[in-house]
């Protein structure tokens, strides 16, 4: 199972995951939400993460950072950041990690930011717990920050819901590389926002990570946006990941069939103007089995439907 | 006088029947079920203390101030009064008035909140300047000028309680109806030109059992606390055996000084053990409906996966 | 600023509604108690003194909104008739004299139920299922379901008369002089023990389990997580972001909570005849003195309305989103 995959940058991951499984444990039962996914990020490399609503994607990132809570568990796998085993870090050792080697820009800005602290307070928090700076070379450097997203640092005095919408997403991103991690994953980093605010946000992002070059782990289900910022990416269905080869390869030869209703379901940002359509109605996929090399970097799960042997993948429903 | 029960509205399931699972979470909570017991208990009392202590229980039957003994069991009053047939007594004015009052408040606070959420605008404003007011202003003291103001008697005391007991019920009612006012289906029922009424009763209420049934449980126990407060400054009826009427007397008479615990103690330890039982039962339904604050952690699935 | 001015405003209209229901009882509710009042004090009084008592009360042949009109003017000049319990003292001096007391004994005990009960809710709701969290609440309910006068008779039989670790009457012993020396204040303090212990102990429950609820709300927040994230200390995580604010809701429901507190306080000063206002409207109720109950009920409502304006003005300075719009 366990896939050699072509990295960018550098050849040394960043990031490797392996056989991540994690479940939510219920009193009578549990159910899984990742199961047995691997991937890896090298040096400076952008990783997409896609699939729908549901599909384990956010769960993931939050086990690469330990932040799941009751009743998720990791249930079985490995995760190794820069060759340090991230589930065997001790809660100090942990608390180090955050931030300093991973950060994170959640799905929604309004409600990732505490509301009664202003912006300033809650960049130089930052600063004073892993830098330990004074609270004056802290207030320095969050309006440097702030200055690097092109937000006045005068809006250091403002609270969140002084902001609008994009510049509360800026100034989350302003925090998220206020350490320089050398991996930053974004959670649907644009979902909240409209479109014109979404393009400058995402020109934000790549500006950063050309000046700053850390790697990303960047989740969402637009696949127009991920194949637009991402190297690589990885389509998730199920908790399972279904395909993954580099991104330009999945958008120009989608293999999987839920990876190429996934493709249909969004227009091209550019280009004609094509039909879209989405998985048909009642189509499901069960009991997905493990990636193979389909063409060398790419990546798929076989389906029964095209794969003469017996295979426990089904589609349900597709003769309709 | 009681403790304030300040509850957050629970955020409505989206059902739009009261569903069995409620019912059924309710009797097999270990909370439920003792403060149901415990209720129970006290109510069979109640309903048989003329059988079980026939006879007026302040009439004077023996010694003044006994220890208690195998004759009395819990000793006797500085006037000779039995304390056991006094307290069992008691519970009949004392369960009376918090079961009238809280459910008398309850039924005040429904038809308020729910014609706040349903009229909303002018008649929403109103209504909750009052109930602001009401709630704001300090209950005892209250308490003391309308019932001095007003002819002594039980109905005065039941009057005064329900008067400065409705607003907090209607406060959280309000809230509750507000929240589910802004749901779909009574949009739908308000487009499909249902009547005021039946939307208010049929559509917005049954989704509000729950909170419902916890808001008369805190008038009932703000019910029997407020009496027995009301008793014990020699504002009630001071012709009724009630719990704070045993206690009136037991401070009168010097209970404390002259080291007769024994009279006062069953009736604040009744008072006590009641308002308990439904508080017990009040958190009970707070745990039913409202998952995260349960102990045993529960399944919430934010990702549920499709791979089953 | 318009949230400070709109409370502002409703503050006056809920005492201009006590006024009002004080204005309207003695005159429009069934009985006569005023004259069963004045059959008491036969011969006490001065001819003047009564006619002034009789038209504050209501028994007056004037229209009825000239007597609203001059009751009102009245109120608000501070005059409020002459005590008939202790007679020919002024309400409004009987009130003063006494209130000092009430504001020590209610404000110890409320800080110290709020602060703790606080601490005690954070604590619990941080580490759900610990010991705190477990433990205490069944107990702290438990204590809470008794009635406040009632839980004052038990510290007082206990600790006073049985075992006489504290003194079980008054605010200061008899016959000491009231001064600024520490004889005095540590007498007082030692009479301020019972009550207000009995005081914390039943109104704790309630805002620990009020904050703690509110904290296990806040804990899912979003932000919550990204302080985790941020690798923030778990202190700082739990007072600055947590706390802070799941600590709103608790300040609003203070203002509600007080009413109950000063009820008990009230009850409890009676127990220990505390010589406040509660102990004071005990003896108004027994001695039939109704210009002094209705005072005491005007100057308590009056007192927590400004407890809830200060609140107010605290909740603007804890949360910037009422400070701007």
């Amino acid at each position: 199972m366990t896939v050699s995959q072509v990295s960018f940058g550098s050849h040394e991951p960043v990031l490797e995951v392996k056989n991540l499984t994690v479940k939510y444990i219920g009193d009578t039962r549990s159910t899984t939400a990742v199961d047995r996914v691997s991937f890896s990020i090298g040096t400076g490399e952008v990783f997409g993460l896609a699939g729908e609503s549901g599909c384990g994607k956010s769960t993931i990132a939050n086990s690469i950072m330990r932040l799941l809570k009751d009743p998720a568990k990791i249930a079985g796998g490995s995760i190794s950041f820069g060759g340090k085993d991230v589930l065997a870090m001790s809660p100090e050792e942990l608390r180090r990690f955050r931030w300093q080697d991973v950060a994170m820009v959640f799905q929604s800005a309004m409600n990732s930011l505490n509301p009664v602290l202003t912006i300033g307070e809650q960049i130089m928090d930052i600063f004073t717990t892993h830098a330990g700076y004074s609270r004056k070379e802290s207030l320095r450097r969050a309006g440097e920050l702030l200055e690097l997203v092109r937000i006045d640092s005068a809006r250091l005095k403002s609270y969140p819901h002084q902001l609008s919408g994009g510049m509360r997403q800026r100034a989350v991103i302003a925090m998220a590389v206020a350490l320089k991690p050398s991996l930053l994953i974004l959670d649907e980093p644009t979902t909240a926002l409209d479109v014109v605010v979404q393009q400058e946000i995402m020109a934000q992002i790549k500006e950063l990570q050309r000046e700053l070059g850390f790697s990303v782990l960047f989740i969402t289900h637009d696949m127009s946006l991920m194949v637009e910022l991402s190297h690589r990416m990885a389509v998730m269905y199920g908790g399972r990941i279904v395909e993954t080869a580099k991104a330009q390869d999945v958008y120009t030869n989608p293999r999987h069939p839920y990876t190429q209703a996934l493709m249909s379901a969004f227009p091209p940002l550019t280009g004609p103007r094509v039909p879209l359509t989405g998985l048909p109605d009642g189509v499901k996929f069960r009991n997905i089995p493990d990636l193979t090399e389909a063409a060398p970097g790419h990546f798929v799960a076989p389906v029964s439907a095209d794969n003469s042997a017996a295979d426990t993948a089904i589609m349900e429903g597709a003769a309709r | 006088m009681t403790t304030a029960i300040l509850k957050q509205p629970t955020q409505p399931t989206a059902v739009r029947k009261p569903n069995r699972s409620f019912v059924h979470g309710l009797i097999t909570n270990k909370k439920a079920l003792v403060g149901m017991i415990v209720m129970l208990v006290f109510i069979v009392l109640a309903l048989l203390a003329p059988i079980l202590f026939p006879g007026d229980p302040s009439r004077i039957t023996a010694m003044a101030s006994l220890e208690p003994s195998p004759e009395h069991w819990l000793g006797t009053t500085a006037k000779g009064q039995d304390v056991l047939a006094l307290t069992v007594h008691g519970s009949r004015s004392s369960l009376f008035v918090g079961l009238t009052v809280g459910f008398a408040s309850t039924f005040i606070g429904i038809l308020v909140g729910l014609a706040s959420a349903y009229f909303g605008k002018f008649i929403d404003e109103a209504l909750s300047l009052v109930t602001n007011v009401f709630l704001l202003l300090p209950g005892l003291p209250l308490l003391v000028i309308l019932a001095a103001f007003l002819p002594p008697g039980l109905g005065t005391v039941i009057l005064v309680l329900i008067v400065t007991g409705w607003a907090g019920s209607a406060r959280v009612l309000r809230s509750q109806a507000l929240s589910i006012r802004s749901k779909d289906f009574v949009a739908a029922a308000v487009v499909s030109g249902e009547r005021a009424g039946r939307i208010m009763f049929r559509e917005i209420l049954p989704n509000m059992a729950s909170i419902v049934m916890g808001t008369l449980l805190a008038c009932v126990i703000y019910g029997i606390g407020a009496q027995a407060g009301l008793e014990f400054l020699g504002l009630g009826d001071v012709s009724t055996v009630s719990w704070g009427n045993n206690l009136f007397w037991a401070g009168n008479e010097g209970a404390l000084l002259t080291g007769s615990w024994w009279v006062f103690v069953p009736s604040g330890v009744c008072i006590a053990l009641v308002a308990f039982a439904l508080a017990l039962i009040n958190y009970a339904v707070d745990e039913v409906t409202n998952p995260r604050l349960r102990k045993i952690k529960a399944p919430k699935i934010t990702e549920r996966s499709a791979a089953k | 600023m318009r949230f400070i001015l709109r409370r502002l405003g409703f503050y006056l209209i809920a005492f201009w509604a006590s006024i009002t229901l004080n204005f309207l009882l003695p005159r429009f509710m069934p009985g006569d108690p005023v004259s069963r009042m004045f059959a008491r004090t036969q011969g006490k009084m001065q001819p003047e003194q009564i006619d002034a008592l009789r038209k504050l009360l209501g028994v007056d042949d004037r229209p009825i909104w000239e007597q609203y009109i001059d009751y009102l003017h009245n109120i608000v000049t501070g005059n409020m008739g002459i005590s008939i319990s202790r007679f020919p003292t002024p309400v409004t001096e009987v009130i003063s004299s006494q209130i000092g007391w009430t504001l020590l004994l209610g404000g110890t005990a409320l800080v110290i139920a709020a602060v703790v009960g606080n601490l005690l809710g954070i604590l619990a709701a941080w580490r759900r299922g610990g010991v705190i969290d477990s433990a205490l609440p069944p107990v702290l309910v438990f204590i809470g379901s008794f009635p406040y006068f009632w839980l004052a008779m038990g510290a007082l039989y206990l600790f006073g008369v049985v075992l006489g670790w504290f003194p079980i009457r008054h605010a200061f012993t008899d016959g000491l002089e009231p001064a600024f020396t520490w004889e005095f204040i540590g007498d007082v303090g030692a009479h301020l023990v019972l009550p207000a212990l009995t005081i914390v102990l039943v109104s704790i429950g309630g805002w620990m389990l009020g904050m703690r609820n509110t904290m296990i709300a806040t804990n899912s927040e979003d932000y919550i997580t990204m302080a985790e994230a941020k690798g923030l200390r778990p202190g700082r995580i739990m007072l600055r972001y947590a706390a802070r604010n799941a600590m709103l809701p608790s300040v609003t429901s203070f203002g509600m909570g007080l009413g109950f507190v000063v009820g008990g306080a009230l009850l409890t000063e009676v127990v220990f005849a505390y010589p406040g206002v509660g102990y004071q409207l005990l003896n108004a109720v027994q001695g039939l003195d109704y210009p002094l109950m209705q005072g005491l009920f005007l100057t308590i409502t009056a007192a927590v309305l400004l407890a809830n304006f200060l609140v107010d003005i605290l909740y603007v300075r804890l949360d910037p989103r009422v400070r701007s719009n």
